[in-house]
Formats: C-alpha cells, sequence, structure tokens
C-alpha cells in the first residue's frame, strides 16, 4: 500500500471522491459508511427476528401444537431475542453514533476508523454462526435468551456456537464503545465543552461506558458455562458446591444495564426530535444530563428483580425492590421533560415527531408495567408470565426500536440528501403504533391471567387475547415492507433537502449540506 | 494542504485488514466450537483461524508503526485513552470471576450446607468442593490412585511458589518503571537493560506457573474439576496467566522496538499502554494472591 499522505492529497480536494466499491464497503474507514452498514445490518435483522416472532405468534393462533414442535418454538424465541437484542438494536443505534456522533461534535471522523471497521464486521460473522447453529444437531440454542444454567450445561452443539457468536458480539460492542468514548471526549470541536453537548452525544456516552462495563461480565458468564460444558468445572453445578444461581446473578449483572443500553440512545434521539417540531430548545438539558447518568449509576443495583421468585433472603429482595422503584424518578425526570418542552410549543406533526410522542407516551406505558414488576410481591405472580412479554415490548418496540424510526425519518433526509414521502411516512407510523398495541396490549392481560411466557401451547380460555395479538403481529410485520419501500425510495430520489432540512433545527449537524458530503469537518468548527 | 500534516487528526485510508480479522476471528470461534463437539475438521480451522489472525495482527501494527510519524498529540490521546477503556473492561472480566468466588464461598456452599435434607452431613468449609466432591488432606499428599479417582487432593502453598512469583510480579513492576524513567531521560542502554530484565521476570512467573498446575494435576490431585474450589482457582489464575502472557509479549515486542531504536523521550504510547497493562496484571495477581492463595 503506499504512504496515505499522497493518496490522500487527492481525496482532499474532492470531499465527495469516493472510492470503487468492494473498498468502499468492505474496506471502509468512513464513520458515515460504517454507520450505513450498521444501519443496514440493523434492518436486515429486524425482519429475520421478525419472521421468527412470526413463527412464535402462528403458532400462538390456537392453543394446541399447529405449525411447529415445541422444541423448534423455544429455539424461535431463544434466537428471536438474540437477534433482536444484539442484531437489530444494539447495531442500529451504533450506526446512529456512527453516523451522528461525528457530525454532532464536529470531528472529521470517529476516533479510530480502522477499529471502527472492525466492530461492524465481525457482526455478520458473528451471527451466521448464531444462524446456522439451526442446521446442527438437535438445532439452535432453545433455553430463552438468557441461557439459563443448567439448561444450557445440557445442550448440544448450538450452545457452544451461541456462547462463541457472543464473544464475538462483545468484542464487537466493547471496541464500538471506546470509540464512542474516545471520539467524544478527544475529538469535539473547540467550544464544545461537555455541558454544550447534543443530548445524543451524552445519552451515547453514558450507553458505551455502560457497555464496557457490562460486556465483559457477560463474557465471563457464557465462559463459566462453557468450561462447566466441557472441562468440568463446577460453577453452576450444587454437587461440587457451585449453585446455578450464580449465573443468574452474573447475568442480569450484564441484563439490567444491557436494557439501558438498548434505551439511553433513543431517549438521546427523542431530545432531538421534539426540541426540533416544538420549536423551544429541550427543557431542562442539565437535568436531563444528570437523570441519564443517575439511571446509568442505579442500573447496576437492581439486577436481581428478574430474579425475585428464585429464592433470595428477605433483605434481597427488599433491596433490589426499593432500588428498581428508584430508577423510575430520573425516568419520570425525562418523561417530564420532554412533555414540558411541548408544552406551549408551536408544534408540527411530521413523521419525526409522531414517533417521538408515540415514544414519549408507550414508553411510559411500559415504565409503568416495569414499576408493577418492581413490587416483589406482585412479581411473583407476573413472573415468567406474558405481562413481562408485555412489559419489556413496550419498553423496547416502542421505545427503543420506534424511536430509531424516528431517528431516521429525522436524519434521512441528511444522509440521503432527499426528502422522503410524508403522507407514506404517517401511513407508516399509524400501522406500526396501532399493529403494535394490538399485539402487545393484550398480552398484559394474558399475564395477568396467568398464561406462561416461552410455551408453544395455552388454554383454551387464553384463545381470544391470543389470536387479537398474532392478528396485530402480522399486521405489525407487514407494515414494515413499507418502512423499507419508504427508505429505499428515499435513497433513490425526492424532493431535494436544504442543508437545514427542518425549521431551525439545532446542532452542527444542519450546518453542512444534504447529503452529508464523505468528508465533513477536516477544519474543526468553532462552537460558541 | 494535506490531510496528513500534523495539524490534523489522521484519519487513515481504507484497510483491508478489519475485514479479513473478523473472517479470521470467524474461523477460531467455529474452529473451537467444532473441536468441543468432537468434530475432526476443529483443530484445523482453529488453526488457520489463529494464524491468520498473528500474520493479520502483524502486519496492522507494522502499519500502525510506519504510519506513525503522521501522527499528532490528539491520535496520540486517542490511543492512550482507548487502551485505559480496554483495561478498564479487562477489569471488569476479572471482576466476573472475583464475584464468582465471592459468590460461591460466602453464599452458595453455605447455602448447600444447610438445607439438611439435600446432604445430609455436608459441612460448609472453604476450600470446599461441595458434597459429591473430593476430599481435602491436610498437609500429606494424595496417593497416586486416588489422585486418578479425584477423590482426594491437597493444596498448594502459598508460602511457596505463589510467594516467590508475587515477588517477582511486584519486583518486575518496580524495573519496568526504572526503564521508564531511563527512556524518558535518553538513556538508551539503562532502557533496555531494565526492560529486558522486566521480560525476563514475566517469563520467570509463568515457569514457576506452569510448574504450579503440573504439580497441581500430578501431586496434589487438584484440576480444574476439583468441585468448585478448583473452578474458581484454575478459572482466576489460568486466565490471569493467560493475561502475563499477552502482558509479557507486548513488553517484548517494545523491547525489540527500543533496541531498534524506535520511541523517543516525549512519545511512546506503546511503551507506556504495555506498562499500564501490566501494572494492571499485576495488581490482579496481588488480588488473586490474597484472596485465592492465602485467605
Ligand atoms: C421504570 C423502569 C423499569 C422498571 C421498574 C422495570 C422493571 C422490570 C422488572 C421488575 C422485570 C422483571 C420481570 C420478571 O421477570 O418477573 C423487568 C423485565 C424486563 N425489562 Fe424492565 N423495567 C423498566 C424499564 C425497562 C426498560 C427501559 C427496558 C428496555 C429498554 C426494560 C426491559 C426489560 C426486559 C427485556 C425484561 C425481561 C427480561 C427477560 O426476562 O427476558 N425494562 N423489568
Ligand atoms: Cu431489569
Amino acid at each position: 500500500m503506499s504512504h496515505a499522505a499522497t493518496a490522500h492529497d487527492h481525496d482532499h480536494d474532492h470531499h465527495d471522491h469516493k472510492p470503487p466499491f468492494f473498498q468502499r464497503w468492505f474496506m471502509s474507514t468512513n464513520h458515515k459508511d460504517i454507520g450505513t452498514l450498521y444501519l443496514i445490518f440493523s434492518l436486515a435483522m429486524l425482519f429475520i427476528g421478525g419472521a421468527m416472532a412470526l413463527v412464535i405468534r402462528a403458532e400462538l393462533w390456537q392453543p394446541g401444537l399447529q405449525f411447529v414442535d415445541p422444541h423448534f418454538f423455544n429455539q424461535m424465541t431463544t434466537v428471536h431475542a438474540l437477534v433482536m437484542v444484539f442484531g437489530a438494536v444494539m447495531p442500529g443505534f451504533v450506526g446512529f453514533a456512527n453516523w451522528m456522533i461525528p457530525l454532532m461534535v464536529g470531528a472529521p471522523d470517529m476516533a479510530l476508523p480502522r477499529m471502527n471497521n472492525w466492530s461492524f464486521w465481525i457482526l455478520p460473522f458473528a451471527f451466521t454462526i448464531l444462524l446456522s447453529s439451526f442446521f446442527v444437531p438437535g438445532g439452535a440454542p432453545a433455553s430463552g435468551w438468557t441461557l439459563y444454567a443448567p439448561l444450557t450445561i445440557q445442550g448440544g452443539m448450538s450452545v457452544d456456537m451461541g456462547i462463541v457468536a457472543i464473544h464475538m458480539m462483545g468484542i464487537s460492542s466493547i471496541m464500538g464503545a471506546i470509540n464512542v468514548i474516545v471520539t467524544v471526549l478527544n475529538m469535539r470541536a473547540p467550544g464544545m465543552t461537555l455541558m454544550k453537548m447534543p443530548m445524543f452525544v451524552w445519552t451515547w456516552l453514558i450507553t458505551a461506558f455502560l457497555l464496557i462495563a457490562v460486556m465483559p461480565v457477560f463474557a465471563g458468564a457464557v465462559t463459566m458455562l462453557l468450561t462447566d460444558r466441557h472441562f468440568g468445572t463446577a460453577f453452576f453445578n450444587p454437587a461440587g458446591g457451585g449453585d446455578p444461581v450464580l449465573y443468574q446473578h452474573i447475568f442480569w449483572f450484564f441484563g439490567h444495564p444491557e436494557v439501558y443500553i438498548m434505551i439511553l440512545p433513543a431517549f438521546g434521539i427523542i431530545s432531538h426530535i421534539i426540541p426540533t417540531f416544538a420549536r423551544k430548545p429541550l427543557f431542562g438539558y442539565s437535568s436531563m444530563v444528570f437523570a441519564t447518568a443517575a439511571i446509568a449509576f442505579l442500573s447496576f443495583i437492581v439486577w436481581a428483580h428478574h430474579m425475585f421468585t428464585v429464592g433470595m433472603p428477605l433483605q434481597g429482595e427488599l433491596f433490589f425492590m426499593y432500588a428498581t422503584m428508584l430508577i423510575s424518578v430520573p425516568t419520570g425526570v425525562k418523561v417530564f421533560n420532554w412533555v414540558t418542552t411541548m408544552w406551549r410549543g408551536s408544534m408540527t406533526f411530521e413523521t419525526p415527531m409522531l414517533y417521538a410522542i408515540g415514544v414519549v407516551f408507550l414508553f411510559t406505558l411500559g415504565g409503568l408495567s416495569g414499576l408493577m414488576l418492581a413490587i416483589t410481591p406482585a412479581d411473583f405472580q407476573y413472573h415468567d408470565t406474558y405481562f413481562v412479554v408485555a412489559h419489556f415490548h413496550y419498553v423496547l418496540f416502542s421505545g427503543a426500536v420506534m424511536a430509531m424510526m424516528g431517528g431516521a425519518f429525522f436524519w434521512l433526509p441528511k444522509w440521503t440528501g432527499h426528502m422522503y414521502n410524508e403522507t407514506l411516512g404517517k401511513i407508516h407510523f399509524w400501522l406500526t403504533a396501532i399493529f403494535f398495541n394490538i399485539t402487545f396490549f393484550p398480552q398484559h392481560f394474558l399475564g395477568l391471567a396467568g398464561m406462561p411466557r416461552r410455551y408453544a401451547d395455552y388454554p383454551v380460555q387464553f384463545t381470544e387475547f391470543n389470536q387479537i395479538s398474532s392478528f396485530g403481529a402480522f399486521g405489525l410485520g407487514l407494515s414494515q415492507i413499507l418502512f423499507v419501500y419508504i427508505i429505499v425510495a428515499t435513497v433513490r430520489g425526492g424532493k431535494k433537502a436544504t442543508a437545514e432540512v427542518w425549521e431551525k433545527p439545532e446542532g452542527l449537524e444542519w450546518t453542512v449540506p444534504s447529503p452529508a458530503p464523505f468528508h465533513t469537518f477536516d477544519e474543526p468548527p468553532v462552537v460558541k | 494542504m494535506s490531510a496528513h500534516s500534523k495539524d490534523h487528526y489522521f484519519v487513515p485510508d481504507s484497510s483491508a485488514y478489519p475485514f479479513l480479522c473478523s473472517i479470521a476471528l470467524f474461523f477460531i470461534a467455529m474452529g473451537g466450537a467444532s473441536f468441543l463437539n468432537g468434530y475432526a475438521i476443529g483443530p484445523t480451522l482453529f488453526s488457520i483461524g489463529m494464524l491468520g489472525m498473528g500474520c493479520l495482527l502483524f502486519i496492522w501494527f507494522r502499519k500502525v508503526i510506519i504510519e506513525s510519524p503522521d501522527y499528532n498529540m490528539d491520535v496520540d490521546k486517542s490511543f492512550r485513552m482507548g487502551m485505559t477503556w480496554f483495561i478498564f473492561s479487562e477489569v471488569m472480566f476479572f471482576a466476573a470471576f472475583f464475584g464468582a468466588l465471592y459468590y460461591l464461598r460466602m453464599l452458595a456452599v453455605p447455602w448447600l450446607a444447610e438445607t439438611e435434607l439435600l446432604w445430609p452431613g455436608f459441612e460448609a468449609t472453604w476450600p470446599s468442593t461441595g458434597p459429591q466432591g473430593a476430599e481435602l488432606l491436610g498437609g500429606v499428599a494424595p496417593t497416586a490412585t486416588s489422585i486418578a479417582e479425584g477423590t482426594e487432593y491437597a493444596l498448594i502453598d502459598p508460602w511457596h511458589l505463589p510467594l516467590y512469583n508475587t515477588l517477582i510480579l511486584l519486583a518486575s513492576s518496580v524495573t519496568l518503571t526504572i526503564a521508564h524513567h531511563a527512556l524518558r531521560a535518553n538513556q538508551r542502554k539503562q532502557l533496555i537493560i531494565w526492560l529486558a530484565i522486566t521480560v525476563a521476570l514475566g517469563a520467570i512467573f509463568l515457569f514457576f506457573q506452569a510448574e504450579e498446575y503440573i504439580e497441581a494435576y500430578t501431586e496434589l490431585g487438584l484440576t480444574m474439576g476439583t468441585g468448585v474450589y478448583g473452578s474458581t482457582f484454575f478459572m482466576l489464575t489460568g486466565f490471569h496467566g493467560f493475561h502475563v502472557c499477552l502482558g509479557a509479549f507486548i513488553l517484548l515486542v517494545v523491547l525489540i522496538r527500543c533496541m531498534r531504536g524506535h520511541f523517543t523521550p516525549e512519545r511512546h504510547f506503546v511503551f507506556e499502554a504495555g506498562a499500564w497493562y501490566w501494572h494492571f496484571v499485576d495488581t490482579v495477581w496481588v488480588g488473586l494472591f490474597i484472596f485465592v492463595y492465602i485467605l
């Protein structure tokens, strides 16, 4: 390879000079292209995971076994969740981070561009391993995405494939998170102090910290699974002095911060959309920052609310109940601030704003059901029922995924240089929001009535609610084809977008042309 | 104006290494999983992956070394921050195993002993190998047959090899610091001597550690399968030993580069990164010595 300087001189004259196909997409060091790769990957995973969800909902259309056997059903619930969490939601937000953070802080690129590309390319290979585990004897992991011992001590080769895939995803996440932190702390334009940073950057900074803190713990947990499976250790085996509950503790020490990893960047996106369409600055910026930090801190000391029924000492149950409820306080601060930002704003309701309002409303519902689950004695009833499934889909789908959709509509003009079709965008929002509620609202009732989760069959009295839910799920799935259509159409053409795109939006990303040139901010902008 | 003049942040050209490294990682992962499940292809895949990864990292780092004159102090700072956060992730990785040790020792084993119904007669002690584990012998070594059957085991005496190893690692931290001071004072000869001593101490540590493992397996009957005691012992010391290997290897590369005249008194990021890493494995060892060997 020739010495970099000469090749680069050339690039530099034409801001938009792009390398040839293979070099551009497989060897990229450009944060925008890598961001695009992440977003495409995430969308692909959304459809793969979505297809598995539809298998689940098809089977649950009626009591009894219709389409798949229970073992395959369990593989579906397990791999659906793994694909959605590690393949759709997390990489999706990393895609947003890649695209937007350098633009928002006025940096020429991510701090460590080659490592950035490595973080991405590990993922397709990791998911190749995870998904090909369907074809080994015994099929894919069927233990639930939490991979609890002792079930995972017994499974076949697929469990090992899941474990190595998780190790790869962990390496990818940690490298991605290091890149975000270093970019944010080291590459900000002159004048952009920490307390002037856009909220999306703040939420990602804290998310990245959470990632580096807990992904290695998850790696440790699955490593212990691996050695218990193959090297005779007894971490989770009582006969040797171990304890399966140890696995649950380590897993949820990772798992609860993990759910905040999936929601904090969504909070960031919402905090950009609402001020733009309310035409008012974000209410309570510094309280937003501190609320995010408080949520991150508290997320480390609530993990055992996932284990209330496992048999903990009473002091443990009480501590984790109160600590969990405490999280509602900073979360409430955020919701309050969003609503107050809208208060007396001159609001318009373009697609991104519809999504933002939808997220605030529906996420809050999910937070409230979370509060119900946090009440220990009540959770003895709700635990491992469809009530939990309803709870986490309200926070994860109508929280995280819908925030990403809103963010996509918000920044798509900046990415592609074209306006999307507003009518189609609005239709997509309403289809998604309505079918989402049809799918998941009835699951609250199913759970309260006692229908267990992760099971292929159910007693007849649950039939109606399940049919409503399955109907909604197919509608929700089909509606996403429209999402892809809108994106493809916007990439291909459409009304030219201005640099500002919206009416006087705030932030450096709106000072560069649309589409954002291949290289931006070679000269750092000065922020006043 | 060149993007690579020093007043600009260095943004590298497109590079195939990340993509190729991902392929190598894929081979390592698939090879490992197949090997563990008895597929003959496993070791081959694994070796191809490891070999590929080794070569790729070699040329990748080589490229970074060639480029490094183009890096300005901002890039240097990015590297420093990156290394710091990487070490933080390693701390959390060890935290998982230390957490497991405390949980098992303070909670799980006592709870097992409380439930008289399940394991009548089992008493909570530490070291423990659980209700069906091997029996701890005080002072005497188990016989060859009981080692083979895994029914009896003895402990490693902390005041023998582990104590030497503690002193060796602590000394190596000191020699490394002396080497660092020499580098900053531009005393190249001193630098090379003290750095070489550090690497040698690392190698001696690893040698003793290997000897301890052999002794544990062949004479004491203490293996990974010796209940939770053996599990936590080998998991913690094993991962630590692996990190010492890595740290010593980094320092060895730094030593070779020092001998070739790389680094200046002002700019020597890799030296410092290696040193931080070394101090980190050192600190972990002190934790191990106290919580795994002595207590
Ligand atoms: C006010 C905030 C929240 C509270 C009080 C809360 C509380 C809880 C509790 C107590 C459970 C355990 C239920 C059980 O298994 O019996 C739970 C499960 C869960 N929560 Fe939340 N939660 C909150 C917010 C969130 C957020 C923001 C997310 C993700 C974005 C989330 C994702 C999940 C998931 C995925 C599960 C189920 C995990 C599993 O068992 O597979 N929660 N939540
Ligand atoms: Cu939780």
